[in-house]
């Protein structure tokens, strides 16, 4: 009987307690910097696109959201011709940016992306693409892993850095 | 001709402040759960989420309204009606204040007992009708929990009728004008109130329904509006149980300051928002646990209470 009163009481207080619920639209909920969220392609420091459409996102995608097709540029550089990732089957499990080889695709803090129309939740490469690094600002990937290309050896492009001899980094 | 329309505004007025305090009650018990439990509770339609009721209202009127197969459909249909107008014909005899009242009945008390006596059919009906086992054992339940309840919730009020000699509201709350029962009468009160519980079938006494056990107990195959009618009807009877709390323990509408329909409010939702925090916070008991409670403790308690009672009125008297 008297336990009774007491988990009554209790309850009763909690009246004057800070309430857990956050306000959603008017108060922003904390999240976390390595949320999960909206998916975008970032670019290198000097403004390139940094996917070189290798397809292991794709691969790695558990539900097929994204479709690209590859290409090639004037320098025999591939860069993705279309990206697409389709939103309502994404299940936000960030393998896709755990695959990426050049640290293009991201997954962001965003989660606002409500639509009423279905098909808007398909989003195309100029939707994606973002204009900064995202989370890796110094990184570029041709400057860490030049490839030989057509008219360019490795190391010989501009903003490529010639490999390093591994006998020259002895302590 | 001014006696007429003055009963008719009473009797409609009656209705519906029972009727919009049972839709109100949505809210408040929404909003008040939420508070005890650390949320805010429904608070976006509209101001402090009041239009909630309103929401409420136009889903449930707009659900398909659908009668299963299996079910004796006639019975299925009369159930839910049953329990408002047993609860809403009882609302006739409270005395809202000295002249506020729809009748003024010489048996008032025995009315009310009768009447809540006749809610057990509703919910034995439903779950009978509804040919499920789940509705079954639950208007099982119902039946036998109501039925042991009445008894002793009888009982706890024979009290009052000793010390003012009277079934009529009016005169209990009369005589209450210098002590009010809750004191002489105090387990006549506590055992009133625990009955009154187990009569709404309100949460620390909610084996009817007990939807982690049951389903939904009686009305699980209700839906649409004749669901909805027991909800008004379980909201229509937290009220009532209420107000009868104020009127035979607490001194009705008598108060200092306040005009008397403030007081009789006042107290009213007092009383229902006791009934909503021991929602909040107690645990539904085991069904042998119910039925032992009420036939071993509450039931010889009662007894006691009258036999204290009237052997001091004798003592007084002689």
């Amino acid at each position: 009987m008297f336990s009774l009163l007491r988990s009554i009481w209790t309850v009763f207080v909690h009246m004057f307690h800070k309430r857990e619920t956050i306000l959603y639209p008017e108060m922003k909920p904390y999240i976390p910097p390595r949320w999960r969220g909206r998916i975008i392609l970032s670019r290198d420091p000097y403004g390139g696109e940094r996917c070189v459409a290798c397809y292991l996102c794709a691969v790695a995608c558990p539900v097929d959201c994204i479709s690209l097709q590859a290409t090639e540029d004037e320098h025999g550089r591939r860069y993705p011709q279309f990206f697409r990732i389709n939103f309502s089957r994404c299940i936000f499990c960030g393998f896709c940016e755990e695959a990426c080889p050049t640290y293009a695709i991201q997954l962001t803090q965003d989660f606002e992306m409500g639509e009423y129309n279905r098909q808007n939740l398909v989003y195309e490469k100029e939707d994606l693409l973002i204009s900064g690094t995202g989370k890796y600002p110094g990184y570029n990937f041709y400057k860490v892993a030049g490839l030989s290309i057509a008219g360019k050896d490795k190391g010989e492009g501009e903003d490529e850095e010639p490999p390093v001899d591994v006998r020259t980094l002895m302590p | 001709m001014n006696e007429v329309i003055r009963s008719l505004v009473v009797v409609f007025g009656v209705l519906i402040a029972a009727m919009s305090v049972a839709a109100g009650l949505i809210w408040l018990e929404r909003r008040l759960l939420g508070v005890w439990q650390d949320r805010f509770g429904p608070n976006r339609v509209g101001k402090f989420g009041l239009l909630q009721v309103l929401a409420d209202m136009i889903k449930i009127f707009a659900k398909e309204d659908w009668i299963p197969p299996f079910a004796d459909k006639p019975v299925f249909v009369i159930a839910p009606a049953i329990i408002v107008v047993t609860v809403l014909m009882t609302f006739a005899i409270i005395p809202f204040t000295r002249d506020i009242e729809v009748v003024n009945l010489n048996i008032g008390l025995l009315f009310f007992l009768a009447m809540s006596s006749m809610g057990v059919y509703s919910v034995a009906l439903a779950g009978w009708a509804s040919n499920n086992k789940y509705s079954l054992l639950g208007g099982l339940r119902a039946a036998a929990q109501m039925l042991s309840y009445e008894i002793f919730m009888g009982l706890s009020l024979m009290g009052i009728v000793m010390l003012t000699g009277s079934f009529d509201l009016r005169d209990i709350v009369k005589a209450q004008r210098g002590l009010w029962f809750c004191i002489p009468q105090f387990f006549g009160m506590i055992i009133f109130l625990i009955a009154g519980i187990a009569e709404t079938r309100r949460l620390p006494f909610d084996l009817p329904e007990a939807e982690s056990e049951l389903v939904a107990g009686f009305h699980s195959e209700y839906s649409g509006m004749k669901f909805g009618m027991f909800f008004v009807g379980e909201y229509l009877g937290i009220t009532l149980i209420s107000a009868l709390m104020v009127t035979l323990f607490f001194g009705g509408w008598l108060g200092p300051v306040l005009p008397p329909i403030v007081w009789f409010i006042l107290k009213t939702l007092f009383f229902i928002c006791l009934f909503i925090l021991l929602r909040a916070s107690l645990p539904r008991p085991r069904y042998d646990q119910l039925m032992s409670y009420g036939w071993k403790v509450m039931l010889p308690l009662a007894l006691l209470n009258l036999l204290v009672t009237g052997g001091i009125l004798l003592e007084i008297n002689s």
